[in-house]
């Protein structure tokens, strides 16, 4: 028995062990994929929309720097090609001309100079003293006397502020002098400063050799420098389209991922580059990233949890299911049982049936002879009629106990008959009289008169009222009581009211006792068949079953059964 | 088959069928003294055998038997005799037995086992009833 709970025991846990890996698996795979495939999805169209902002932002911005130093070498030409050595020559002249430019331009033009070919500069406007200054080995005049117009890059010179020089080469009249002109570092830089995004996006310029030609704003507690390595990379790929806009993610020196955009200026002269952590340009898909990881996290959790409780609960559900269905096993088994003793029963009084009746026969064969004369006188004729008399009177005996037998064992008569409902109770009192006088039950019939008749099989009407009596009676078995049997007409249904003062049944078993085989008598006592059968025969005819019971107070049974059209009295 | 001899116009001619030999010994030795000629007959196929050589007013046939179907018997001697008057002999709880010899032309029916005043009574109704003009 104990091996027996065991293998059950072991059985459940495999089951609960099932149903939680089957639910665990169903749920949570398919989150698992959605949510990757979602982020996955979501992570690449996030990449591509903050790559295309950024190179947006950059080819905007180039275009603006390349217009800011078109723009300034377009005025100066303009003053070269429009007022010539002799004018721009005389420094008032050249000093009234800074100042139209400084008012169209604000501070941008710091100062303008003239210088021959001998690289001195024969005339100078602006905050310097810088008039007679020689340039013949600066680098920037090196190349403006190569090219007719330069502009340079960033450097000090001779003032020590950072500075870069435009200039324009006049060759007509078969003069040879330069226009130069000073643009204003903090103006140019502001074009560059102002592109700066997030916490670490900031741009700068560089020239071919990679010197700095703008002051990038790193902020230093961030510790952001540009990425020299990467900027050098691009430099010397100069094989492709100028105007290309190139992008490229690279570790710094400290192992962070940077992004790095970049564009040429100055037609490939200059490379603007914007610098910014990935970290910092991917914040929010970062933040998404958390939240999703946090809810995967979660979710599963969640469903853990519930397969868990759910199982556990599914599991003992069937365990309880399983135990009743053994029991109602046993139950059916013990029914069974029955029913083969009772065919037993009746087949063994159906072969005693005969011979009981020849003795019964020859025993009045018997009495038949005695009549006659020759034994009228023999002593002993009242003896021999009185053992007559005892078989006979033992013979009717043994025949009523084999009609009880084969009546507990034959199948109900299902005929439809006339019955009258008041001599069908009348007669089942009857029945029941003896047993409720030895309980001490004191039945009280209540009919009322002139019902009409119903249309359905006798015996089964009284195998329905002789159950419920019976119970009756079984629940005031100890201590007596009263027995309410009332008959009267309702609409079209006569009702008939059973109620007794007993026991009463528990709230709980009252939702069961029409079940099969549910029974409260001890084993053997009760099959839990009867008040099914009723309950089955009553729903047959159409009618209505149903019982009120109190603990302790008693039981009341109502049963309806439909009268048939054309019945009435 | 045996048939008592002396045959009076005013006695009941009686055919007792059963295949329970006892029974239908003692049965027939306690009717005979009651001015009624019974003939014994222990099988569907004697019965019918019996009413071919002789007439009778009353037959009380047992509708259990192991050759012949009781009811099976009752249509033949319907046939051979509508006026014979049937009287079946059923066992307890087959009523719808009788209730369909009784559609088939039987006179009545008696459960066995059953008290000879019943069955005497019964038969002197049948008699009385079924009287050949």
């Amino acid at each position: 028995m104990a091996n027996l709970e065991q293998l059950s025991n072991s059985y459940y846990r495999l089951l609960t062990r099932n149903i939680i890996l089957t639910i665990i698996s169903v749920s949570i795979i398919p989150l698992i994929l959605v949510s990757i495939t979602i982020y996955y999805q979501f992570r690449t169209s996030y990449h591509e929309k903050v790559y295309a902002h950024l190179c947006e932002l950059v080819h905007k911005h180039k275009q603006n720097i390349d217009g800011f130093l078109s723009e300034k070498l377009g005025d100066i030409r303009f003053l070269a090609n429009s007022f010539g050595l002799d004018k721009l020559s005389d420094e008032s002249f050249l000093q009234d001309r800074l100042a139209a430019l400084q008012k169209n331009y604000g501070p941008v033009f710091v100062d303008l100079g003239i210088i021959n070919n001998e690289g001195e500069q024969i005339a100078y406007a602006g905050p310097f003293k810088l008039a007679k200054a020689n340039y013949s080995d600066a680098e920037w005049y090196l190349q403006a006397v190569r090219n007719q117009y330069f502009i340079s890059d960033v450097f000090l010179g001779l003032r020590g502020l950072p500075h870069f020089i435009v200039t324009v080469r006049d060759t007509r009249k078969g003069q040879n002098w330069i226009l130069r002109a000073t643009i204003d570092f903090v103006a140019f830089n502001t074009l560059v400063e102002n592109i700066h995004i997030g916490q670490t996006g900031f741009a700068f310029i560089v020239n071919k050799e990679g010197k700095l030609q703008t002051t990038p704003i790193t902020k230093p507690f961030l510790d952001i420098l540009p990425g020299k390595i990467i900027y050098k990379d691009f430099l010397n790929d100069q094989t492709s389209d100028p105007n290309e806009i190139r992008v490229s993610v690279k570790p710094d020196s400290k192992n962070r991922k940077n992004i790095y955009v970049a564009s040429f200026l100055k037609n490939g002269d200059w490379l603007l580059v914007y610098q910014q952590r990935a970290a910092d340009a991917f914040a929010d898909l970062n933040k998404t990233f958390k939240i999703t990881t946090i809810l995967m996290l979660l979710g599963p959790l969640g469903v853990v949890i519930m397969a868990f409780t759910l199982s556990r609960m599914i599991v003992n559900r069937i365990a309880r299911a399983d135990t009743e269905k053994q029991l109602m096993n046993e139950k059916v088994v013990e029914a069974g049982k029955l029913a083969s003793v009772g065919e037993l029963a009746a087949g063994v009084a159906h072969e005693i049936n005969n011979p009981v009746a020849i003795m019964v026969e020859e025993a009045g064969w018997m009495g038949d002879l005695l009549e006659e004369e020759e034994f009228q006188e023999s002593k002993n004729l009242a003896e021999f009629k009185k053992s007559i008399g005892q078989i006979q009177t033992q013979g009717k005996r043994c025949k009523q106990i084999t009609h009880k037998l084969l009546s507990f064992a034959r199948r109900t008569d299902g005929s439809v008959q006339d019955v009258d409902i008041n001599d069908m109770l009348e007669e089942l009192v009857a029945l029941s009289a003896q047993r409720a006088k030895y309980s001490m039950v004191e039945i009280q019939p209540d009919y009322q008169e002139n019902l009409p008749c119903l249309k359905f099989s006798l015996s089964e009407l009284q195998q329905v009222f002789f159950n419920i009596i019976n119970n009756a009676i079984d629940a005031m078995e100890k201590n007596g009581g009263q027995l309410k049997i009332s008959s009267r007409r309702k609409d079209n249904y006569i009702v008939v009211e059973i109620s007794d003062t007993g026991t009463g049944i528990p709230e709980a078993n009252l939702s069961r006792i029409f079940d099969p085989f549910f029974t409260t008598k001890p084993i053997g006592k009760g099959t839990g068949l009867g008040l099914s059968i009723c309950y089955g025969i009553i729903d047959k005819m159409g009618g209505k079953i149903r019982c009120k019971s109190s603990v302790d107070v008693g039981t009341t049974f109502w049963v309806s059964i439909p009268i048939q059209a054309g019945n009435g009295p | 088959m045996t048939s008592d001899e002396n045959v009076k116009s005013d006695r009941i001619r009686l055919l007792l069928v059963d295949d329970e030999e006892g029974f239908v010994n003692v049965l027939s030795k306690r009717i005979s003294r009651r001015n009624i000629d019974v003939t014994r007959a222990f099988s569907g196929s004697e019965a019918i055998q019996a009413l071919r050589l002789q007439a009778f007013d009353v037959a009380v046939l047992d509708l259990k038997m192991e050759d012949l179907d009781g009811l099976e018997v009752l249509k033949i001697f319907k046939i051979m005799d509508p006026q014979l008057a049937v009287i079946m002999l059923t066992g307890h709880g087959s009523t719808e037995a009788a209730k369909k010899g009784m559609d088939l032309g039987a006179f009545d029916y008696l459960t066995k086992p059953c008290e000879l005043e019943e069955l005497l009574e019964k038969i002197t109704a049948a008699y009385t009833a079924h009287k050949r003009v």
